[in-house]
């Protein structure tokens, strides 16, 4: 078998296909089994089950919860009552986290994917001193386990005063080693080499190049990252349990276990039916970015005809 | 040509480049690069540079050389904390990573109906946050007014509580499972996608059926993704971190506050403020969990060779 050295990077070529793959594998051979549909259906049951809890159970009230059965709707139908009590409750605590949460995901992963490009593209098409070392730095960083870095930035950003603030998140939030490698794997691939000598022989500046004959030729590969870094970041629990104390700089994830902490404590309120519906409203953003952006991610990460 | 039959991205590497050896490509690859140094390189120096002190209130700072280390490593609960993640790798990255495959193939043979909906369904999960996964799965195992409580209400009998100290670790192990399956599941499903389409053809011509070309075409062709998968289960599961921190409101008499490694160390600086003694950890469990990584790379490798 040909390059047995590095199964880390043939996997993920693998995976985004190679030269003889151009062919779709043949669909629906055979008849298609009710039996085997009947089996698979089985873990659909699995995965969408809690889903379907969550959304019975976010109509219900306080009380209807403790006592109606789990996955049938209770008497009254609450869930708009719910869905302004969330948007409004302790002084509209929840739409505050939600306009952080959209702040840290624009600028971090944004940003990140914005770097990933730039990065992935320069690895891709460029020599450079230093080259190596890059590769394997960040090749190494995508085994360190994230979390094993959190107790020592957090004391660097506290040391810089950054603990606190938007920054504290936005900054680690920056850097996607795995959406750098994608990027790079995928530029690699997508953008033929022949293309941008034409363009360099026109007399185009580099980033004239990188702009008007490579991203465009990128974009199912970014959309791709694009969309695993807006999950890591909407999604993200430990580094703003770590970096923030203040509710008011709290992404939604944070502000939705302080909720539910809050039965626990001392003359806390119990409010697991806000839980319930900000649980749904945190999701539905995320679902609906898949299941729009399916055609993109899925030829992003699977592109056998990216160069069709 | 030489590396024929690799992709293209492979050609470019061991190809010897045509361009001239310039600084331009750091005018790409610089920012990622500086941020990357400023998160990723300057906090595990800073870190392996704690882990060589100790801190106290009185007599303040001193180089401690390996003692942090001698410590961690003499330590029962973390050991404790390591066996709990090591039973959790053992146990259920195979289960995630086999129903991962059952539901690839099952989808990539063609024969289901509504196959899209089953793909972008079973998927589905990985877009739902952990805290979010873990608070419903948490309601659902209660016994007082969640799934369980219905069911022990309806039935009369007395399930087992899968918050007790006893099951806590499978009940998290399917919280897991849960969150990730589908995302195992849409990778295998991408490699198997791109399997050479002539294979599938010379294997019918052989009168090969079904389950043959699963195991002789398709198994192989997903060894690579399979390793990949391993690997960034083994490094999951040595990070868990969240779901157990979050149950811990509802079910606070089973998870300790050294139930893995990465509460362990949360635990230690931010409610003990060992600094010092908490850095060590985490890179203790840094370092074995890129041994492991490391370890399975090579035997997937060698296998395939």
């Amino acid at each position: 078998m040909a390059a047995t050295t590095r199964v880390t990077a043939r996997a993920l070529r693998v995976r985004r296909g190679n030269r003889h793959a151009r062919v779709p594998a043949p669909r629906g051979r055979g008849r298609r089994s009710p039996l085997l549909t009947a089996v698979t259906a089985l873990m659909l049951v699995y995965t969408l089950l809690p889903l379907a809890w969550l959304l019975i159970n976010a109509t219900k009230t306080q009380e209807g919860l403790l006592d109606s059965f789990g996955l049938w709707f209770a008497g009254d139908f609450a869930l708009l009552d719910n869905l302004v009590t969330t948007f409004t409750y302790g002084g509209g605590v929840f739409t505050r986290w939600l306009l952080n949460t959209l702040l840290y995901v624009v600028a971090g992963a944004g940003g990140a994917t914005l770097l990933a490009t730039l990065g992935g593209y320069g690895l891709a098409h460029f020599d450079f001193p230093g080259k190596k070392a890059v590769f394997a730095i960040v090749i190494g960083a995508v085994a360190v386990p994230g979390t094993a870095l959190a107790v020592p930035t957090f004391l660097m950003f506290s040391e810089m005063g950054l603990t606190d603030t938007p920054w504290a998140i936005i900054i680690p939030s920056l850097v996607s080693p795995f959406g750098l490698y994608l990027m790079w794997a995928f530029a690699a691939d997508a953008v033929p080499r022949e293309i941008l000598e034409s363009a360099r022989m026109d007399g185009a500046r580099e980033f004239q190049t990188f702009l008007g004959v490579a991203l465009p030729l990128l974009a199912p590969g970014t959309v791709t990252v694009l969309l695993f870094n807006v999950v890591a970041t909407w999604n993200n629990y430990f580094l703003p349990l770590i970096m923030l104390k203040d509710p008011d700089w709290y992404p939604l994830t944070l502000g939705l276990n302080a909720w539910n902490e809050q039965a626990g404590t001392a003359g806390g309120e119990a409010v697991f039916h806000l839980v319930i519906t900000g649980s749904l409203v945190t999701v539905i953003p995320l679902i609906a970015a898949f299941l729009l952006l399916q055609r993109y991610w899925r030829s992003g990460l699977a592109s056998g005809g990216v160069k069709q | 040509m030489v590396t024929q039959g690799r992709s293209g991205a492979w050609n470019h590497r061991e190809r010897p480049p045509r361009r001239r050896r310039s600084w331009a490509g750091w005018r790409f690859v610089g920012p990622f690069m500086a941020v990357f140094a400023l998160v990723f390189l300057a906090p595990i120096a800073y870190s392996v540079y704690l882990s060589l002190f100790r801190t106290r209130l009185i007599g303040g700072t001193a180089f401690v050389g390996a003692e942090n280390y001698v410590k961690a490593l003499q330590d029962p609960r973390f050991w404790s904390a390591f066996g709990r993640v090591a039973a959790f790798l053992a146990v259920q990255v195979p289960i995630m990573l086999f129903l991962a495959l059952l539901v690839a193939l099952a989808i990539d043979s063609g024969r289901l109906y509504g196959s899209a909906f089953f793909r972008i369904s079973v998927f589905l999960p990985y877009a739902v946050p952990a805290i979010v996964a873990t608070l419903m799965w948490g309601f659902m195992y209660g016994t007082r007014f969640g799934l369980i409580g219905n069911l022990n209400e309806t039935f009369g009998v007395t399930l087992p509580d899968p918050l007790s100290p006893e099951l806590i670790l499978a009940s998290i192990g399917n919280i897991v499972t849960w969150e990730f399956v589908g995302y195992n599941m849409l990778i295998m499903y991408s490699a198997l996608r791109v399997v050479n389409h002539s294979l599938y053809e010379a294997a019918e011509i052989d009168g090969a059926g079904q389950l043959r070309v699963i195991w002789s075409i398709k198994l192989p062709a997903l060894r690579g993704t399979l390793v990949i998968a391993t690997i960034f289960s083994i490094i999951g599961s040595f990070q868990l971190f969240n779901e157990p921190s979050i149950l811990r409101t509802l079910a606070p008499n089973s998870v300790t506050t050294y139930f893995t490694p990465n509460l362990y160390a949360y635990s230690l600086s931010f409610s003990g403020q060992q600094f010092n003694y908490s850095a060590t950890v985490a890179i203790v469990m840094g370092v074995i969990t890129m041994v492991i990584a490391y370890v399975v790379q090579l035997r997937g490798i060698r296998k395939a060779s």
